[in-house]
């Protein structure tokens, strides 16, 4: 029971510590929305490569995978993978096989969403 | 109205004074840590009832997705994002958002370039320089792993 509780305060921890950060920079440097989740995508990608990423996943679990550093993380887990097991191609190929799940439910469920609801009429 | 570049930049710090730092980096850290928080019970209870483990990983964010998704739709996710800021944006919540109100919002420029193309404004470069971070990186580890290295 106590192992469990310390879980979820690391979870917590680290996954509302990826959003202080960014709210930090949103808040003191103007960096829009947008770039704020390019970058993340991108400080995964290569926080998982240089292997502060994966301890971080072992430590936190989906307080570093939910956040979208964990988007990051799964590119290049999908990348590596890939390589060991297609050579050189699977550089083309890991990184959105890592992340086709996630993607393509986004699509799906964009999509379905835009049949089901109406938008706001444009203030 | 019409403003000129040095108007426009008085006008738009006006409103970014506006908001109070640690006020919002609590929020921030209150929702987005909910959120993980959420997910890792997903995560747990997927794998409770016997998932495997490969299939959880996949199922716990596009849960995520999907109650972000209906969130977006019956317009709750816009509340809880105004007062949660990063909290909403950091965690797969922000990326289904992105997706999912351009799709919704622009659906009278019709199902090609109103909900097809505008779902990815946000997602789109997301997707784009994630890949490309991840095409290095995989150029990188193809010769560190030749020689041995990893």
């Amino acid at each position: 029971m106590r192992e469990i509780i310390i879980d979820c305060l690391l979870v917590f921890a680290v996954g509302g510590g990826f959003c202080v950060i960014a709210q930090l920079l949103i808040d003191y440097t103007k960096i829009t929305p947008a770039r704020i989740l390019v970058t993340y995508v991108v400080a995964g990608v290569i926080l998982t490569a240089v292997g502060i990423y994966e301890p971080l996943v072992k430590l936190a679990g989906c307080g570093a995978t939910t956040p979208l550093t964990g988007f990051g993380y799964s590119l290049a887990r999908g990348v590596e993978y890939a390589v060991r097991d297609k050579g050189l191609i699977g550089a083309l190929t890991g990184g959105l096989s890592g992340t086709a799940g996630g993607i393509t439910a986004a699509m799906t469920c964009g999509f379905i969403a835009a049949l089901v609801f109406n938008g706001k009429p444009k203030a | 109205m019409n403003l000129d570049a040095k108007t426009y930049q008085k006008y738009a710090n006006a409103y970014a004074k506006k908001s109070p730092s640690p006020k919002n980096c609590i929020a921030a850290f209150l929702v987005g840590g909910s959120i993980c928080l959420l997910a890792e019970g997903l995560y747990r209870l997927y794998l409770h009832l016997g998932v495997a483990e490969a299939a959880v990983r996949i199922l716990t964010p596009v849960t995520i997705i999907v109650l972000t998704a209906l969130a977006t739709g019956f317009g709750v996710f816009d509340c809880l994002a105004k007062a949660a800021g990063a909290g909403t944006l950091v965690p797969i919540s922000g990326f289904a958002n992105a997706v999912t109100a351009p799709a919704i919002d622009n659906k009278a420029e019709g199902m090609i370039m109103g909900v097809g193309a505008k779902m990815f404004i946000i997602a789109g470069p997301v997707i784009v320089y994630g890949t490309l971070a991840s095409v290095v990186w995989g150029v990188i580890y193809y010769f560190l792993h030749m020689r041995g290295i990893v």
